[in-house]
């Protein structure tokens, strides 16, 4: 059931996902109306600069957007910007829009993204606290990453580090704060989690594990210090939070599609409404190389599903599904993951980690499911490819440094 | 400012007015020239934004750095003009140049 050019695609949400999939279906041919609906003022832009470059300064604001707006006038796509979908009606076909206007669809797909979790706890509100989801959060947050500047970031994530790096780059003093006993402890091993918190403490980030915040103090409703259960306060001029995300699935919810911890999708990224579709961040997906399903939160996820939702729109064979990837950049450290590690039972380290270039592969049952690349492309590529094509190799084949990921690469069996 | 002319894998040619200080990948993808996925925007990080740089102006781009030269070496297709057009600055000096998209970015 493609959608025929009398039909009305309404885009729901104006990130990563959405701008894939409006300029995928232009590109397999559907001539009819594409609406993009998206409660934040701005054309489409990329957010994986925004805890890099673009808080560094290094990137213009004009280098964010996907495409110029002239592209979506010549592509005749309607752009409703700063109007928030409010509620679907999957009877009358209808989207009620925060502009008291409704507008109607054939086909609706739903990259309403995600908003970080807020901290559960007093002083989360006080002039100072900041988030890093969007350019506006960004742009609050570049006059506090400068010399002199106490900033404190609550969270050692991917987001958390990668301010951390950029503030202290540009001389800001930085301490991070983890509730976990180790950095990244959500997402990697603690051979990761070492190599991360050496690097950062060379470049004289302050980083404390199992600290357990306990309220941000202010004084005329202006941040002042962080406040730590055993008493320990932190000055703070500043404070970032960085303690995930949750996906936006409450409209869908709302609508009654079938949503657990995301908009729950097929490998079409179709919802449980066939005229639905959802793409990116706020989705449950297949995981097709690890047999369960899962939410991503990744580039690679929102062009993929926003590629398999136009395929399927556009009536188009499913594209090939690439392996999860994800990047991350830190000073001079650029790490490439392959795969998800979450389930590892074995791990191997390639390299010498205090040569800053090296990587950890993760096995399951004796076969490769991910790897963590620093500095490394060879061994991400590789690690890529072979799990995509259901091949493997050994542990001890991949410690040996002295044969090239090249070489590893012929002897991989499936 | 410089001239870019993006050909496809059939040959078809599109000539792009761009600016300095963008980079050949992004004025490629921004003028939505097919061929030039650049999953990663820019960061080196996914090799999807390969192209082939004609031969005249070979020097005057320069040579790939580390990090590309790995990611290359393991993309489809490569030849030795090949590079991630996500690390071409365009400059005055680029004005002409021409690059030649591969089949696939996969």
């Amino acid at each position: 059931m493609a959608l025929s050019d009398n039909d009305t695609l309404l885009v729901i949400g104006g990130g990563q996902a959405a701008a894939q999939a409006i300029a995928s279906v232009r590109q397999w041919g559907f001539d009819g109306r594409i609406r993009l609906i998206a409660d934040e003022d701005a054309l489409p832009y990329q957010r994986p600069p925004l805890s890099k470059a673009y808080l560094k300064g290094e990137m213009g604001k004009e280098r964010l957007y996907f495409k110029p707006a002239e592209w979506y006038a010549e592509q005749q796509v309607d752009l409703s910007l700063g109007v928030r979908a409010d509620a679907i009606n999957r009877a009358t076909r209808t989207v009620k829009l925060s502009d008291g206007s409704s507008a109607s669809y054939d086909r609706i797909l739903l990259a309403t993204g995600s908003r970080p979790r807020p901290l559960p706890l007093d002083g989360a509100t006080l002039q100072g606290v900041h988030e890093l989801r969007d350019l506006r959060d960004v742009d609050g947050l570049k006059p506090v990453v400068r010399a002199g500047q106490n900033l404190v970031i609550v969270g050692a994530g991917y987001i958390g580090l990668e301010a951390a790096a950029v503030a202290r780059q540009l001389g800001a003093n930085v301490t991070v704060l983890e509730m976990a006993d180790r950095v990244l402890a959500r997402v990697t091993s603690p051979v990761m989690s070492d190599f991360y918190t050496r690097l950062h403490e060379k470049h004289g980030v302050k980083i404390m594990t199992g600290a357990q915040l306990e309220r941000l103090n202010g004084a005329d409703g202006a941040l002042t210090s962080a406040q730590l259960s055993d008493g320990t306060v932190i000055n703070a001029d500043s404070v970032l939070v960085g303690i995930g995300i949750l996906p936006n699935q409450e409209l869908a919810e709302a609508a009654g599609l079938r949503c657990d911890g995301g908009i729950i999708v097929d490998e079409d990224a179709r919802t449980s409404d066939e005229r639905i579709f959802a793409a990116g961040d706020c989705t449950v997906r297949p995981l097709v190389h690890y047999g369960r399903t899962g939410r991503l939160e990744s580039v690679h996820n929102a062009i993929e599903q926003g590629k398999l939702a136009a395929a399927a729109l556009t009536g188009r064979e499913r594209p090939k599904l690439d392996v999860p990837w994800f990047w991350s950049d830190q000073y001079d450290v650029k790490l490439q993951i392959a795969g998800l590690s979450q389930d590892y039972d074995e791990l191997v380290v390639r390299g010498d980690p205090q040569s800053g270039a090296f990587s950890v592969f993760y096995f399951r049952a004796g076969r490769l499911i991910a790897v963590d690349a620093v500095n490394a492309a060879p061994e991400f590529i590789v690690t890529k490819k072979l799990i995509i094509s259901g091949q493997t190799l050994a542990p001890a084949q991949l410690q040996d440094t002295s044969v090239s990921m090249k070489e590893l690469a012929a002897l991989a069996a499936a | 400012m410089a001239k870019i002319t993006y050909i496809d894998h059939e040959g078809t040619e599109r000539e792009i007015e761009a600016k300095n200080g963008e980079t050949v990948m992004e004025v490629a993808v921004k003028n939505g020239v097919p061929g030039i996925d650049a999953d990663c925007g820019g960061a080196c990080a996914c090799a999807t934004c390969h192209v082939y740089v004609d031969d005249a102006f070979l020097d005057k781009v320069g040579s790939p750095e580390a990090m590309e030269q790995s990611m290359l070496d393991f993309a489809e297709n490569v030849k030795p003009n090949s590079r991630l057009c996500c690390q071409i600055s365009v400059s005055d000096g680029l004005d002409g140049l021409k690059v030649t998209t591969p089949e696939s970015q996969h």
